[in-house]
């Protein structure tokens, strides 16, 4: 089977609008989550963390001009615009595109109705600025799209679809989300605290992220690459919106992710989970971990730093994941104080170096779904 | 307080969709989850905003409702304690 | 996709009628509403799953068109879900987006929001069937037969499954087009992206 390699990425977050800028935050501990006051997303202060319009602005400049396009659209071109001008080697012509996201423009569904509601109309946007010969594919499948469109990305790469592929996504921090989880109790009223005894529930986030993947092994040395080597996304069967109160369907994920990488729990050396800070979906997380055996592997969420991206949360943490594989370093649970979560699991509770050659990545979500990667150091 | 129960099973089964449900075969003191008429989580958070809609009753602990939801009977009676409208 | 595979059987519903392998299983063209015209099928089919009614309409249909599916079939465990469609969860995002339109009448309806998600029809089919399995949910701007295929065959040649429905189910504002298919070892049509999409269009 060919080997699938993560050439190249972009972030574009509160935090910064390019991968090193991203990681430079993550090696400070700074968070973009904030105290967020726009009557616009709900009506009384929120934690979120939010992508300045202003800063957007300046940095589409000379990129993405006029005002066509959507700030989801700003968000989701940039990410490529960048990976396509620092990547000299990238034909973006020539590489298939998945899009991952929930909920696309929903803020435009206040009002009058629009083209932009669809999807589909992201996918058109991103055709249109790039002139691909096809329509990018759309996966729509909650909080694990991004992690499901790497996976289906390299997927369609060995079964010699495509040499290159770039997986985009983004969400916006809509009032529709907001609103919805604060109907289910999930907001939490203080910055989101993943495994935390006194973690109360979600803070929600924007991102948008782009992955560059290759099958070309030219394109990578020993020193720089970094392979997927196993993935899986296996159904709870349980419930459209509670966890699997057992981790099924995350335990079998990973089950299967390791089994196609070939490699045994011992061998992972870090754990990038989702980390929702709900009570329910951190708790399932760290019962699926010990079920495996990887309760004593070194562990964090990024929600702390991003609060919960959904659609771009799984791709923009396998971005970071790569870069912790890359430097040998993993940061710290922002917001975690003390375990809260029955069966006990290495929190990382401060930034360290240490030696990473493979990671495990995973994300759950509504509809009961589940993804995990794995990640490797090192040509195949 | 017999009116608010009829009442409180009528919009039961109007707002959680339980369709093949009559009004008769929910007794007062009939569990409304697990064995009983088999609501789950969501249903419990639509029963929260049940509360705050149409009796002005603002929950500050979701996990109170577990206690309030118990039966037709115990909604009752802490509605008629409670409510604001 | 390796010429062992077939289509095993399928089902459409549009305009009304539910089509089970090409022929005319159920109509009532005098449902007012798809939810009217669902539960007809459901009355129809004999069942006895109480979650149906708590489902939006994308997955009432969906969860129909799986049940006449399955008539007669026994799903293994890792049966994977392939699905897509065109206007994603709108429908329902819609009627949701009113519960929080007017700040006086705020009161955002959880039972609404799960099903803001268009892969919540895979959860739905999962718990049905306990599919413990692949899904994924695509959209797309028209049914594409060749692309959905070539995806179910990743899957049934990497052994990630050893079945795969797969299909289009979309609804939008009343206008639905709903199809599935079974793709496994047993049947007499071929599973090829031709043969997919004259079953899918030929009604």
């Amino acid at each position: 089977m060919k080997s699938v390699y993560a050439i190249a990425d972009t972030i574009v977050s509160p935090l910064g609008f390019s991968t090193a800028a991203n990681v430079a935050a993550l090696r400070k501990n700074q968070t973009g989550i904030t105290k967020v006051v726009d009557t616009s997303i709900h009506e009384h202060p929120f934690f979120g963390a939010l992508i300045e319009k202003t800063a957007l602005n300046a940095a589409r400049k000379g990129i993405i001009e006029g005002d066509q396009y959507t700030k989801l659209e700003q968000m989701l071109l940039l990410a490529i615009a960048q990976l396509n001008r620092e990547q000299a080697a990238l034909d973006i012509q020539k590489c298939g595109v998945i899009i991952s996201t929930t909920k696309g423009n929903i803020d435009t569904l206040r009002g009058t109705a629009t083209e932009k509601s669809y999807l589909t109309s992201i996918a058109h946007t991103i055709q249109d600025f790039f002139k691909l010969p096809t329509l990018p594919v759309i996966i729509s499948n909650a909080c694990i799209s991004g992690g499901l469109a790497i996976a289906v990305a390299k997927r369609m790469m060995q079964a010699g679809r495509y040499e290159d592929m770039i997986v985009v996504g983004g969400d916006l921090l809509s009032e529709f989300t907001l609103s919805g989880f604060f109907s289910f109790q999930a907001v939490s009223d203080a910055p989101c605290k993943p495994f935390c005894k006194h973690r109360t529930g979600i803070s929600l986030g924007e991102a948008a992220a782009a992955l560059w993947l290759s099958s070309r092994e030219s394109l990578v040395s020993e020193n720089t690459a970094v392979r997927i080597t196993g993935e899986a996304s296996i159904n709870d069967a349980n419930h459209i919106s509670g966890p699997s109160r057992t981790g099924e369907g995350l335990y079998r994920s990973i089950t299967n992710a390791l089994q196609e990488a070939g490699v045994t729990p011992d061998q992972i050396d870090y754990i990038s989970s989702h980390g929702t800070a709900t009570p329910y979906n951190d708790e399932m997380e760290a019962i699926a971990f010990n079920r495996i055996g990887l309760q004593n592997v070194p562990v964090n969420s990024l929600k702390g730093y991003y609060g919960h991206t959904l659609g771009a949360s799984a791709l923009l943490e396998t971005i970071l994941a790569k870069q912790c594989l890359l430097n040998n370093e993993v940061y710290a649970s922002l917001g975690f104080e003390e375990l809260g979560v029955t069966p006990p699991i290495a929190i990382l509770k401060e930034n360290k170096e240490i030696p990473v050659q493979r990671v495990l990545k995973t994300a759950s979500g509504f509809g009961g779904c589940n993804v995990a990667l794995i990640l490797e150091k090192g040509l195949a | 307080m017999a009116e608010l129960q009829l009442e409180l099973k009528e919009k039961i089964i109007e707002q959680l969709s339980l369709e093949d449900v009559e009004v008769s075969e929910i007794g007062d003191n009939d569990p409304l989850f697990g064995d009983g008429l088999g609501l789950d989580s969501i249903d419990a958070l639509e029963l929260i905003v049940m509360l705050e809609k149409d009796y002005g009753i603002k929950l500050k602990d979701p996990k109170e409702g577990k206690l309030i939801f118990e039966s037709i009977g115990v909604m009752a009676a802490y509605i008629e304690k409670n409510r604001t409208k | 996709m390796e010429d062992h595979y077939k289509i095993t059987s399928f089902c459409s519903i549009r305009d009304q009628t539910v089509y089970k392998d090409g022929e005319e299983y159920y109509t009532n063209t005098e449902a007012a509403t798809v939810k009217d015209f669902a539960k007809g099928v459901y009355k129809h089919l004999a069942l006895n799953y109480a979650k149906f009614y708590k489902m939006d309409d994308l997955c009432k249909l969906s969860f129909l068109a799986s049940e006449v599916l399955s008539q007669g079939i026994e799903f293994p465990e890792d049966t994977a879900l392939v699905l897509a469609n065109h206007a994603s969860s709108l429908d329902t995002d819609r009627k949701y987006q009113e519960s929080i339109t007017n700040r006086e009448e705020y009161y955002p309806s959880p039972a609404l929001f799960v099903y803001t998600l268009p892969n919540i029809v895979i959860g739905e089919l999962s718990i049905r069937y306990q599919l413990k399995s692949e899904g994924v949910f695509f959209v797309s701007e028209s049914f594409d037969a060749d692309f959905i295929l070539q995806y179910a065959s990743i899957l049934l040649e990497t052994q990630k499954a050893s079945q795969v429905i797969c299909g289009w189910v979309d609804l939008d504002s009343h206008k639905y087009d709903v199809f599935l298919a079974l793709i496994s070892k047993t049947g007499n049509r071929e599973a090829n992206a031709a043969e997919l999409n004259t079953i899918y269009s030929k009604l």
